[in-house]
């Protein structure tokens, strides 16, 4: 612990730090549209997702209330039907997908292993304009009348028979995937090659191997459904038969082609979240997360399985039973790593010292969540159960308990937990928790219904239902809206931060980890000087005295220190540090 | 819990029960650790933290091999109640469901035809030969338990046996266009004597006119089987010009593409869309492609046709069961429609024959299905 390299007492030095930070640095929009900084990447993603994440959820407000009555309200079938298919593109590929990867983990990889910046810096800001083109091209699909195929885009609907904007979107998401393979090579070369001396592969934070092992899926999965889906357009425009029989194609190939990515990429969208509930149960609960590296292989493990279970979507199709039986094994194999990560985490907080804040509470929601998502999973992965469940809303309701209940949360706990570190300033603790204490509540509301609707056979993408479903779908939709609040309440209390927020010092949460021993907000180049790491990950020590201590150890002065700089700051009257020259035009 | 109205649905629920089970118990089980744990540790608290753990070797190992043991019990336990829903009895009757955007059209063996409605009896096994018209569909009967995609080009299978008189849903449950959630119906499980009655009135005679149900599947078949001359080469007197069609159901042949196969539905819907050149030279007569020129339902009654023909009794008429008192309503009305289009041809596909010139190209499908899905978007 002691042996930081962080010198002490050096107040000039950090001072300047202080001020000149990646934030503040320059101004212009040019300096963050052309930047190389893995920190101001990482906030271009971070209001660009936000920005995908709005007409996400409009979308789904949408059809939510679409739904309150049987017969429809406001929308045509072709219009619902584009509701939930731009809500559910949108969410996987433009939200879901790039969300903690893209700005967490871009923000905090180099920082976690004490690097100056990713491999690539400029792959990186590559890959944040690949994702932007995707973007602009899905918006245009969208303003050029939308398209009507689902997320899935199952053939031959969507490569003959779909009249809509197939093609469009689909080169939209082809060019967002190619971002998302950039972003997982550059965090695999970095991870490899650029940690700083004596940070071995056992001292990194899971967080880190969270990411490992989702980028191991990004490169290995997305070029696969890039291809499946350009086949999809070749098929629309030069009628080559691929997909449709009636061409000479085989429709039950798409759903192959599409879940051997779209399965793993499920992982995706969820080890990530896993990573960061990782950092945050250990820092609130003071303690080193229990089983480290049965954490640490779990996650590699379900990367790994991730990819031979695709084919428990096809137990209804013309699959063969045997084939079934094998992929229905290996999915009850895949929750064994995922299960074991939820009892580590329950572990960790035992004799641990608890510290509830916002980031806490995420991520016991997520815990909560997950473990419903992940046992719901089961049903689907029992094949003669699935014969009954799959394609009704009992799916709808498991993959938004992983997905929304798991990485959501997660996501809203690593925000807020690495909030003072990436603007510089605390948000308002209270207003948080009541947040993420809203947002747990209606999310439950919003989706316990769907598992009973499901079970009772109402069919997904049903904008027109039996009248039996409306008392569980009216439940749905007003548990959307606590939960519309719920993701709304942050939106606001983060932005206000920006200004009128606290200063926040190096380490406002007495964490352990490198990225708290640079100032918040970090230098360009993150530290001073490359650190040389001597110490375990998460070496909390639980003991109150003895952890004082530590804390003291850990972070000799530099805490104090850079509230006395604020104070210096303030009467001085010089401008604090702002998270001005935030990119034009979001 | 949803209305249990099949053989399959009591064990089905008894699996979906124990799972139930076991997930609420798995997640109090952790939910309350977590939420124990977290109070009773919380900041400020005077409790005993002395000797913290961070790692044991036994605890990872219980609590990974238990669940192990536990999930692989419920895979075995849904594995093998898995088969019986996808492997009918042997003594199962044979309902024909042919899914296209955005109707279910049902046809039985003996004729009756119905469209978005399925009329069986409580106490016997059917079996379900389903095939798509266009796009992916997906059979679905809640009540039943029992689901299956209905993919075009291939036929898929499902059974159930009814238990319980009733009304219960059809949804089509994979998402197939504009009115995806239009394309539902009811299945009317009768008692064995009104079953009995209303196969006697010929089906839905109120919706369909009567005289469209008079002719069993094999018996449509025969008719095609003539107006297409298909006799010209494989009638007995035909000289070789082709093979024998009599007791050939059921037995060994080689599909288009060379691979052995039986000789069941898939097989006759292969060779006649898609023949091969090659395999056929063994006779004086090449087989032409019919791709374009039958539906779905015709290739259907083809086949039910051929599997009608016993080895000797060679000649029809066909043998295929047929209740006797449903003939009584005009049994000769099968007059050859030429040239409808497509879903003009599944309104009656047994008394139309469509243009031979190949009015249903894939382009044609194609055009006609677009243009539907704009029309029929009337809300």
């Amino acid at each position: 612990m002691a042996a930081t390299t962080v010198e002490p007492g050096a107040l000039r030095e950090r001072r300047t730090a202080l001020h000149e930070n990646y934030l503040n640095v320059k101004h212009t929009v040019a300096s963050w549209l052309l930047t190389i900084d893995h920190k101001r990447i990482a906030v271009l993603y971070l209001v660009s997702i936000s920005f995908f994440f709005v007409i996400g959820a409009a979308a789904a407000g949408m059809v939510r209330a679409e739904l309150t009555s049987h017969n429809g309200l406001f929308l045509t079938n072709e219009g619902y039907n584009k509701a939930f298919t731009i809500h559910g593109i949108i969410m996987v590929f433009f939200f879901l997908v790039p969300a903690i990867p893209a700005t967490l983990g871009n923000f905090l990889i180099p920082l976690m292993i004490g690097a100056k910046d990713l491999a690539f810096p400029r792959l990186n800001l590559l890959s944040w304009y690949l994702y932007i083109s995707g973007g602009v091209l899905a918006l245009s699909a969208l303003f050029l009348g939308g398209v009507d195929t689902g997320w899935t885009f199952y053939t031959p609907y969507s490569s003959i028979y779909s009249n809509t904007n197939v093609v469009i979107m689909i080169l939209g998401i082809f060019l967002a995937g190619f971002s998302s393979i950039a972003t997982g090579m550059n965090f695999i070369v970095t991870i490899h090659k650029m940690r700083a001396p004596g940070m071995t592969w056992f001292r990194l934070p899971l967080f880190v191997w969270a990411h490992y092992a989702t980028s191991l899926i990004m490169i290995l999965g997305t070029p696969v459904v890039a291809i499946t889906l350009l086949l999809v357009v070749v098929e629309r425009t030069l009628h080559l038969g691929i997909f449709d029989p009636a061409l000479g194609g085989d429709p039950v190939l798409f759903q192959h082609l599409f879940w051997f990515y779209s399965h793993p990429a499920v992982y995706i969208m969820i080890v990530p979240g896993m990573g960061v509930v990782s950092e945050i149960m250990a820092c609130f609960s003071r303690k080193r997360v229990f089983g480290y590296t049965f954490v640490a292989f779990s996650s590699i493990a379900i990367a790994v399985l991730g990819f031979f279970v695709w084919g428990h979507h096809l137990f209804v199709t013309s699959q063969s039973m045997y084939s079934s039986m094998v992929f229905s094994i290996l999915s009850f194999l895949v929750a064994i790593p995922s299960a074991i990560k939820v009892f580590n985490w329950t572990a960790t907080v035992y004799k641990g010292r608890i510290w509830f804040t916002a980031p806490m509470l995420y991520a016991m929601g997520f815990i909560g969540l997950f473990t419903i998502g992940g046992l719901t999973g089961l049903y689907l992965a029992s094949l003669a159960i699935d014969v009954h469940l799959t394609d009704t809303y009992f799916v709808i309701a498991h993959f938004h308990y992983v997905m929304v209940g798991g990485q959501i949360m997660a996501y809203l706990g690593g925000v807020h937990f690495w909030w003072p570190k990436i603007s510089g300033r605390t948000y308002p603790e209270g207003i948080a928790m009541l947040a993420a204490v809203v947002t747990f509540i209606g999310f439950n509301l919003t989706f316990f219904p769907q598992f009973v609707m499901g079970y009772q056979g109402m069919p997904r993408r049903y904008h027109i239902y039996a009248e039996e479903f409306q008392f569980y779908h009216i439940l749905s939709t007003a548990g959307a809206t606590v939960l519309g609040v719920g993701y709304a309440m942050p939106a606001f209390y983060l932005l206000w931060s920006l200004r009128y927020g606290k200063l926040a010092t190096a380490n406002p949460w007495g964490a352990v980890g490198l990225e708290w021993m640079t100032p918040s907000p970090p230098p360009t180049h993150n530290f001073e000087d490359t650190p040389t790491v001597t110490w375990e990950a998460y070496a909390y020590r639980s003991d109150v005295e003895e952890e004082a201590q530590a804390d003291r150890e850990s972070m000799p002065g530099l805490g104090e220190a850079v509230e006395e700089e604020a104070e210096l700051d303030r009467r001085e009257g010089r401008t604090p540090p702002e998270f001005g020259g935030a990119p034009a035009g979001d | 819990m949803p209305e249990e109205a099949s053989t399959y649905a009591g064990p089905y629920d008894l699996l979906f029960l124990a799972l139930t089970i076991l997930t609420v118990v798995f997640t109090f089980l952790v939910l309350g650790f977590l939420i124990f744990l977290a109070i009773r540790y919380r900041r400020g608290a005077r409790v005993d933290r002395s000797r913290p753990i961070s790692h044991d070797i036994r605890l990872e190992l219980t609590w990974s091999i238990i669940p192990l043991l536990l999930g692989l019990g419920v895979f075995a336990w849904a594995a093998v109640l898995f088969p019986s829903v996808y492997r009918p009895p042997a003594n199962a009757e044979e309902i024909f469901v042919i899914g296209k955007q955005w109707m279910w059209h049902i046809q039985h063996p003996n004729g009756i035809r119905e469209n978005n409605e399925l009329h069986v009896p409580t106490g016997r096994p059917f079996k379900l030969t389903m095939i798509s018209q266009d796009v992916i569909h997906s059979f679905f009967i809640p009540a039943f338990r029992v689901k299956r995609d209905v993919i075009p080009g291939r036929y898929t299978t499902a059974w159930f046996q009814a238990t319980k008189p009733g009304k219960y849903h059809i949804f089509c449950a994979e998402y197939c266009g504009t009115n995806h959630s239009e394309m539902t119906g009811y299945v009317y499980v009768l008692t064995p004597e009104d079953y009995q009655r209303w196969v006697e009135n010929n089906g839905p005679s109120g919706e369909a006119p009567g005289s469209t149900a008079v002719l069993t599947m094999a018996e449509a078949g025969h008719q095609l089987y003539t107006q297409l001359a298909c006799g010209t080469c494989h009638d007995p007197d035909a000289l070789n010009r082709g093979p024998l069609l009599e007791g050939i159901y059921g037995t060994q042949g080689k599909l288009p593409n060379g691979q052995p196969a039986p000789v069941d539905n898939t097989y006759i819907r292969e060779w006649l869309l898609n023949p091969s050149e090659r395999l056929s030279q063994k006779y004086q007569q090449s087989m032409p492609s019919y791709k374009g020129q039958l539906t779905e339902f015709q290739i259907l009654q083809l086949a039910a046709y051929i599997q009608s023909l016993r080895p000797g009794g060679a000649q029809p008429p066909p043998t295929a069961p047929s209740t006797p008192q449903r003939r009584r309503r005009g049994g000769n009305a099968a007059p050859i429609a030429a040239g409808g289009s497509q879903p003009a041809a599944a309104q009656s596909p047994q008394t139309t024959l469509t243009g031979a010139a190949g009015a249903t190209t894939p382009a044609g499908a194609q055009a006609t299905n677009t243009g539907n899905q704009n029309g029929s978007n009337n809300r």
